[in-house]
């Protein structure tokens, strides 16, 4: 009998219990070497094997299977098996290999960049990430990959149910992980909340890749500061100081290479539009090659945008032409075009009278009394609650924690002299 | 007299010189190198040819007094042979000058070794002191300050203790470095038993030079105003109690608040006789205190010339104006719901847009809670509603806990799993 044939029939035997589980994966370790030097024996083995019930058997020789380059009617059919084995294969017995498991996945992105169609790997990733993740708050090294797809195929929407799950959990054992993988996740999920314009998760996102700790700055690190001052720009108008747990490689080195963008800061903190549209221009190249021009010119729309709304702090009406003036717009049409347009997002509240040309601002209507608002204040409170235990159970974890215990046990002598002296004693001598 | 000379006044392009200034009263509320180094510096400043030579003039006349031969020679490259034959260059003064200080230096620095050999403190003190004076009179203040700060191991009394502190205060502040004056200041406080009110007075004058020098002017306002009247002319080698008036009473228009205005210049019967020597400050600060603000900025106005002239005040006359003006217009709309803005225009002299521009630049630099209806040019009092504020307060505290806690309890983990990521190898 053929050694191959009698894996499939091992594999075949021992995918009922756990323990049998266990077993099949010292088995399929030690005969991983010889399943790629047979790799191209193994399609027909593959389908002898069921993916839903022999999933770790079947990972393995398809793993071995594809480790080679494929032409693109392989690419074909790896996407096409690959596809279902993620999303029928059972997690418990994948789990197992997880840097095998990672592998496939990788594998699959690649075979989908590189037939220009990354929308395929979408679902089939989504899948896996649930399938090797203990619980949603876990990261997996997936959820880069996954993140890049959804970017490259522009389906920003399909990344959310993944991305809106907090990621508490990083376990290098369990799900085979590696810092780079934390980074990407950070910096691609970064940039599918820029996509779809929402700015503040996107610096929460990026602050992340920041502050990961480090021990030498990255490529992954600069190109999410970049980001990282351009969006901040955009949604506060300022690039706020580094927190104060930011690696010191990163403190020290980092604002060195990203000179034009800080620049660029600079000249926003003046609120002059002209300055910062000529700063633009004469760094276009390096927005450009950076792949940032477009958050660049978004800045200066919501220099326009952030000028406008000073104005209504300061003034009740204003004629169009002064705000033209006062914001460097062309004229008044342009200013009208500009305040209906903020208008209309609710950035400003205002009216504007056409037959002067003036436009008087008004307060936030906004009165935090209608139901949708004790909803959404409802909604914060649960939130926070869960948060709030979750972090009492972490504090648990940590007062529990050996390592934790011994070295405050060190620090501290273990009795105080007073932890002796009796209360009703210190009553009577004060009397 | 050069000021009567057929040359008519030629004004400046400004035209900052209304008045002229009279030079001859101005010098003759100062003694010392104050009174020439106040010339020289209105002899830089001066717009008009005749103010420049005039306090040129003076000046030679008054180092022809002393020993400075340097300055003289400066003071006369600087005259130019323009006021003729009478402010030339006096060689032969010069010459008797000279030779004159160099016996006495050599006197001065063998008594002094005398003095060392025999180790007795009191001489020793005595001789750096006359050295630091010889050197004083001869403006080589470096050497001056270096002597009397020597004098410091030998002192013996707070008296020395005292008289060493003024003597470096007083060629610190020539020197123009004003931190070594606070800290000597702070000395001479320190020092036990010290009743003397003119020393407390001239203390406290050149503190407060030194924070005005520092752009501290509320600081520098409370050493005037603090400062004692028994000053009179004793201090007349640095600082005039005209002067006391004009610094003190400006820096606390600029900084103090309405209240405090009150209690501590108006109110303070030691501060008023500073201020009755000079009437136009007693005025503006009047005029402001009782919101007359267009005679306060006319006084202002025509007392700026003379200001620039004034070799401390000058860095600070625009800074101080500025300030003075923007509490002028904060105070003028405080008790307002509305304000017509015509009406507050007419009031501060001025156009209504440029109030405008103004106003708007206070109100983004929150110093002013209103808006400005610029349509019908009325300023609106705005009061902040605290229901929605607190609203958006615990909102924004909210999300801000909950991204910061995410953060915590991420990093928490990753830290706990060694999660770094590290470099070391070289990429190409």
């Amino acid at each position: 009998m053929d050694v191959l044939d009698q894996l499939v029939t091992q594999v075949q035997a021992l995918s009922g219990s756990d323990q049998d589980v266990a077993h099949l994966y010292t088995v399929l370790k030690q005969a991983d070497e010889l399943l790629h030097s047979h790799a191209t024996r193994l399609g027909y083995c593959l389908t002898a094997l069921n993916p839903v019930k022999h999933s770790l058997g079947y990972l393995y020789l398809l793993e071995a299977h594809t480790a080679g380059s494929m032409s693109r009617e392989q690419s074909e059919t790896f996407l096409g098996l690959a596809s279902t084995f993620l999303n029928s294969c059972a997690p418990e017995q994948i789990r197992l290999a997880a840097d095998k498991f990672n592998n496939i996945c990788r594998r699959l992105k690649e075979q989908a960049m590189h037939l220009h169609d990354p929308m395929r790997a979408i679902l089939p990733l989504q899948a896996a990430i649930r399938k090797l993740q203990p619980s949603s708050e876990f990261l997996t090294a997936i959820h880069a990959d996954f993140l890049q797809m959804c970017l490259l195929s522009k389906c920003y929407k399909a990344s959310l149910s993944v991305l809106e799950d907090d990621i508490f959990e990083i376990d290098q054992k369990r799900t085979a992980l590696v810092p780079r993988d934390f980074l990407l996740y950070c910096y691609y999920g970064g940039m599918v909340y820029i996509g779809l314009k929402k700015f503040s998760k996107a610096l929460e996102f990026f602050q992340h890749a920041i502050t990961a700790p480090t021990t030498s700055l990255n490529a992954i690190t600069i190109a999410a500061f970049r980001k990282y001052v351009l969006v901040s720009l955009i949604q506060n108008g300022q690039v706020p100081p580094f927190p104060k747990y930011t690696p010191a490689v990163v403190l020290r080195n980092l604002k060195s290479c990203v000179q034009d963008y800080l620049d660029l800061a600079n000249l926003y903190a003046t609120r002059n539009i002209a300055d910062v549209k000529r700063c633009i221009t004469t760094h276009e190249d390096v927005f450009k090659s950076d792949n940032n021009l477009g958050l660049a010119k978004q800045v200066i729309a919501s220099l326009y945008k952030r000028n406008i709304q000073r104005l209504t702090q300061t003034y009740l009406t204003l004629s169009l032409q002064d705000i033209a003036d006062t914001v460097q717009l062309d004229g008044q049409k342009e200013a009208e075009l500009h305040i209906l347009q903020m208008i209309k997002d609710g950035d400003i509240f205002a009216a504007i009278n056409q037959k002067d040309g003036m436009v008087s601002f008004q307060e936030d209507p906004e009165q935090y009394n209608t139901c949708e608002m004790t909803q959404r204040l409802n909604n914060e409170i649960h939130h926070i609650v869960r948060l709030a235990k979750k972090l009492t159970w972490v504090d648990e974890q940590v007062s529990c924690d050996h390592a934790y215990l011994s070295k405050i046990g060190r620090d501290r002598p273990r009795y105080e002299p007073e932890d002796f002296e009796l209360v009703p004693q210190k009553m009577y001598t004060n009397l | 007299m050069a000021m009567d000379g057929s040359e008519n006044h030629v004004r400046g392009a400004t035209g900052t010189t209304p008045e002229q200034i009279d030079v001859e009263n101005y010098a003759s509320l100062y003694t010392g190198h104050t009174k020439i180094a106040r010339l020289h510096f209105i002899a830089d400043h001066a717009n008009s040819r005749n103010l420049e030579l005039e306090a040129l003039r003076m000046s030679l006349d008054e180092i022809k007094k002393g020993d400075n031969t340097m300055l003289f020679k400066e003071c006369v490259e600087k005259i130019n042979g323009r006021l003729g034959p009478g402010y030339g260059l006096d060689q032969e003064w010069i010459d008797t000058v000279e030779r004159r200080a160099a016996q006495r230096q050599e006197k001065l620095e063998m008594e002094l070794n005398g003095y060392k050999t025999n180790l007795i403190k009191e001489s020793i003190r005595m001789g750096y002191n006359d050295l630091g004076d010889f050197h004083y009179a001869r403006g080589d203040l470096q050497q001056a300050f270096k002597c009397y700060v020597r004098t410091r191991d030998y002192c013996t009394t707070s008296k020395h203790i005292i008289a060493m502190c003024l003597n470096v205060i007083l060629v610190s502040i020539e020197l123009g470095h004003f931190v070594h004056v606070s800290n000597y200041v702070s000395k001479a406080d320190q020092t036990p038993d010290v009743q003397d009110p003119v020393v407390l007075a001239k203390l406290k004058c050149a503190a407060g030079l030194a924070h005005l020098e520092s752009k501290k002017y509320k600081l520098a306002a409370r050493k005037f105003v603090d400062s004692n009247f028994e000053l009179g002319s004793n201090y007349s080698d640095v600082i005039a109690p005209q002067d006391v008036a004009t610094y003190g009473g400006l820096c606390a228009l600029a900084s103090f608040d309405r209240a405090e205005l009150k209690s501590k210049v108006i109110d303070n019967i030691n501060f008023r006789n500073f201020l009755e020597l000079v009437p136009e400050v007693r005025e503006l600060i009047h005029d402001f205190y009782a919101s007359r603000y267009a005679s306060c900025l006319g006084y202002l106005q025509k007392l700026k010339p003379s200001l620039l002239l004034d070799i401390h005040l000058y860095d600070h006359v625009e800074t101080l104006y500025e300030q003075i003006r923007h509490k002028a217009l904060i105070q003028y709309t405080n008790p307002f719901i509305s304000v017509d803005l015509n009406t507050m225009a007419s009031a501060f002299k001025t156009s209504v847009a440029g109030l405008e521009k103004e106003l708007a630049a206070l109100i983004t630099e929150n110093q002013i809670q209103a808006r400005i209806d610029s349509h019908n040019k009325i300023l609106y009092a705005r009061h902040a509603d605290q229901r929605n504020t607190t609203f958006q307060r615990v909102l924004q505290t909210g999300s801000d806990f909950q991204r910061e806690t995410r953060a915590m309890l991420l990093r928490a983990n990753l830290m706990r799993q060694d999660f770094v990521m590290k470099g070391g190898r070289k990429q190409s």
